[in-house]
């Protein structure tokens, strides 16, 4: 075949100097990061880290405050995802997601959820309704090829034998499932995926890694997901990227990414006596999550280090200030008022 | 109220009387100022108050005596009934002829139902028969079928669908008097109309949810009321528009001229004719929207209507328009208003702003809601027993003998219809037919339980 061409070596998401805010809250603050065509990107961090809300950006249900989000089609097209509407996005871009908590049709069946996520297409093979409406075969063939699409995708989630049951019915971890192969019914070029495995045993857990290998493998659909399960995370991704308070603190495979000092504070933090124990004296006004930061991540010699964690504990007071006005000052307004 | 199961039966009864005495000192209580006195006016404009005490009795008796027939017999009744179908063993018994076949003996009975009236009755008695029984309960259930796309399917709380109803009427009205258009031209046309001024309230309401909506839909009939009342030049104001062009058969009339209906056929001249060929034009008018609901829910429209029902952000992930996916909800039961609109005015000749009041628009959603939402044959079943239940009211003239004569039944229909509301929500409080069919199944159609639908935003 012939040499790739630029489009296809391009990432295929670039998010750059995206920031979000929702009013004094900082979100999300000037991250920028890559997803590559056909790998599995996992976005990982503690709670509160943004990883959510990056995700709204992207799938449009959230207005980006700044920042650019590129989408690169396979066949060349790029797409500014900040400026299209959400459903739009699926649409035209291919981006298909999943949510934290499932959001699948609960009263419709297992089938019919997976049709309604082939509805662009429906839709345009039954004449914007008004062809269907007269029983055109045309429309007939279109609904048979969906409703084997459909059985394609059940069959790989091990639901063939419940296509016909409401989607509410269902246990939680073939939910799950279902909302990955209801995502992938609107044939999209990259899936993101909010906490996949949230909620689910090991052996679930297992089973949705081959699930994810396999849409890889199978489709070429490039991933991009969120996850708190590690054993998820490091088995399958491809490329790690980790945030902490909206900003990006690493980036790269699962190895290096597993043995990021940045990391590995940001997750466990580190104890008091430990930090004492790595300075050998401690100073008043510095924080022991920074210390250790600056511990970690410099070159380990103990006052430089304790200078740096100092810098850092500043800033971030400053950068409390901004945000938050002081409290006795607010007081004292509460009490005139 | 539990009973245990060991207690004899002379202690029911013992226990039903204790109970039985209770309600009836307790309705005493309630009834003794409500019912027992009235105040009235004499002669010289006084107020006076009258003594009642015999109507007091009697609803006192009522209500002593229904209690302990539903203790001593009622309750064991069901109790046993209830322990004897636990006892069984659970088998599923295919549905009866009936059951699977209900659709077809229901729309075969309505298509020979003025044939059996005009034999009972003749063509005169069947005049009341066709026309106040049949044709009304037809023209709700077209309503009810309209609305049932905006509420039930798409689960947009609509409570001013009447002025869909009353966009088409007028629509027919005015046009056929102002241009002299056919019916059958003007039918399209009012369904054209009606669905433009769905649209057009579908805009600034879609970012509207649950009550909101509920609040603005019920605005908007108000307002198109309003306007008919209030546009003097176009709508005559409250005089309504009469002597509205009636309905042709292929451009046969129905009246005594050479050409009419009854000389082409060689018939006695009877308005009957009339009523019976509106009827069958109804009857046509519901079918159609049915067999369009029926196919739109297996269109990827109809499926999108539901799904947005179920959860409106899932639908924006998988790149629904649920804009556009609301408005043809909107605009689609709008059409149908319409329709019935336009029909509704050929049939009475006249229409007024009177006729498209707040409660048209609460009957035709409490059908919906009775009915089952979603489900076409709930709804018929829901529209025949309260249209036609209300119609029946003005028929019981043997209440006269229980009540007085001036006992008039159709007053108390509210009281009734309400009373039926609260009966069939407590035995079945998802409607009649409460279970959803799939549009599209792999093995077999499952029936979807009630438990799992959402009614969506409204």
């Amino acid at each position: 075949m012939a040499a790739p061409s630029p489009a296809m070596t391009a990432p295929i998401l670039s998010v750059e100097h995206l920031s979000m805010k929702f009013g004094g809250l900082v979100a999300v603050s000037d991250l920028s990061l890559e997803a590559k065509r056909g790998e599995i990107t996992a976005i990982i961090g503690p709670n509160g880290a943004g990883k959510t809300t990056v995700f709204n950006c992207i799938t449009g249900f959230y207005k980006p405050t700044e920042g650019m989000l590129t989408l690169t089609r396979s066949n060349g097209e790029r797409h500014l995802l900040e400026r299209m509407h959400d459903f739009v996005i699926t649409r035209k871009a291919k981006v298909a997601r999943t949510f934290q908590n499932v959001r699948l049709f609960s009263g419709l069946t297992v089938l019919e959820n997976l049709l309604v996520a082939q509805h662009n297409v429906l839709m345009a093979a039954s004449g914007y309704t008004f062809l269907g409406l007269l029983g055109l075969p045309t429309y007939r063939r279109a609904a048979d090829g969906a409703i084997e699409k459909a059985r394609g995708w059940l069959e790989k989630i091990d639901l063939v034998a419940r296509a016909d049951d409401p989607a509410g019915d269902l246990p939680y971890g073939a939910q799950r499932r279902l909302e990955i192969a209801r995502a992938m019914c609107s044939d999209p070029e990259l899936l993101c995926l909010d906490e996949p495995a949230a909620g689910l045993n090991p052996r679930e857990s297992a089973e949705l890694n081959q699930l994810l290998l396999d849409i890889k493998a199978e489709t070429g659909t490039s991933i991009l997901l969120i996850e708190h399960d590690m054993s998820v995370v490091m088995e399958i991704s491809d490329h790690v990227i980790v945030l902490e308070y909206g900003t990006k603190i690493s980036d790269g495979t699962p190895e290096t990414v597993r043995n990021d000092p940045r990391v590995i504070a940001a997750y466990l933090g580190v104890e008091d006596e430990e930090v004492a124990d790595l300075i050998g004296e401690t100073k008043p006004g510095v924080d022991a999550g920074d210390l250790a930061v600056a511990t970690l991540a410099g070159d380990g010699s103990g006052p430089e280090a304790i200078e740096a964690a100092q810098k850092i504990s500043e800033e971030r007071e400053h950068i409390a200030e901004e945000h938050h006005p002081h409290p006795h000052e607010t007081g004292k307004d509460g009490g005139e008022a | 109220m539990t009973q245990p199961t060991t207690r004899k039966t002379g202690n029911v009864y013992a226990s039903a009387a204790r109970e039985a005495v209770l309600a009836g000192l307790l309705s005493l209580g309630l009834f003794v100022l409500i019912i027992g006195f009235k105040t009235d006016q004499n002669i010289r404009n006084e107020l006076i108050i009258e003594p009642r005490f015999g109507l007091l009795i009697t609803v006192v008796a009522i209500v002593t005596v229904g209690r302990f027939v539903i203790s001593a017999f009622v309750q064991p009744w069901l109790e046993a009934r209830r322990k004897q179908k636990a006892a069984e063993p659970v088998s599923e018994a295919p549905p009866s002829f009936f059951r699977r076949n209900f659709a077809k003996i229901v729309i075969a009975a309505a298509l020979i139902y003025p044939a059996v009236i005009i034999t009972l009755t003749g063509p005169a008695g069947s005049l009341k028969w066709v026309d106040n029984f049949g044709i009304q309960i037809l023209i709700y259930v077209m309503l009810a079928w309209g609305l049932n796309i905006v509420v039930g399917l798409a689960g947009l709380l609509d409570l001013g669908y009447v002025a869909f109803y009353a966009v088409g009427a007028y629509s027919y009205a005015l046009l056929s008097d102002w241009f002299g258009l056919s019916f059958w031209v003007l039918l399209p046309v009012a369904g054209i109309l009606a669905a433009t001024w769905g649209v057009i309230l579908g805009f600034p309401v879609l970012r509207l949810r649950g009550d909101y909506l509920a609040i603005v839909t019920l605005a908007f009939g108000e307002i198109i009321r309003l306007v008919l009342i209030n546009w003097t030049e176009v709508t005559k104001g409250t005089f309504g528009i009469s002597n509205i062009q009636k309905a042709t058969l292929f451009g046969i009339k129905f009246d005594a001229s050479p050409e009419g209906f009854a000389h082409l056929f060689h018939l006695p001249i009877s308005s009957a004719y009339y009523k019976i060929f509106l009827y069958y034009l109804v009857l046509g008018l519901a079918l159609l929207t049915a067999l369009v609901t029926i196919r739109l829910r297996r269109m990827p429209i109809g499926r999108a209507w539901e799904a947005l029902r179920e959860d409106e952000i899932a639908c924006r992930s998988l790149g629904i328009n649920t804009v556009t996916t609301k408005l043809t909800a909107f605009a689609t039961g709008a059409m149908f208003g319409g329709f019935a609109g336009s029909f509704f005015a050929v049939r009475q000749g006249f229409v007024s702003p009177e006729s498209f009041v707040f409660l048209e628009s609460a009957t035709i959603l409490a059908i919906v809601v009775l009915g089952g939402m979603g489900s076409l044959m709930g709804i018929a079943v829901a529209a025949f027993v309260m249209i036609g239940g209300i119609e029946i009211l003005r028929e019981l003239d043997f209440l006269k003998l229980v009540f007085g004569d001036n006992f008039t039944p159709e007053l108390y229909r509210m009281l009734i219809f309400g009373l039926a509301m609260v009966v069939v929500m407590v035995w079945k409080p998802r409607g009649f037919v409460g279970s959803r069919s799939p549009s599209a199944f792999l093995h077999e159609r499952k029936a979807v339980s009630a438990s799992f639908t959402k009614e969506g935003n409204a």
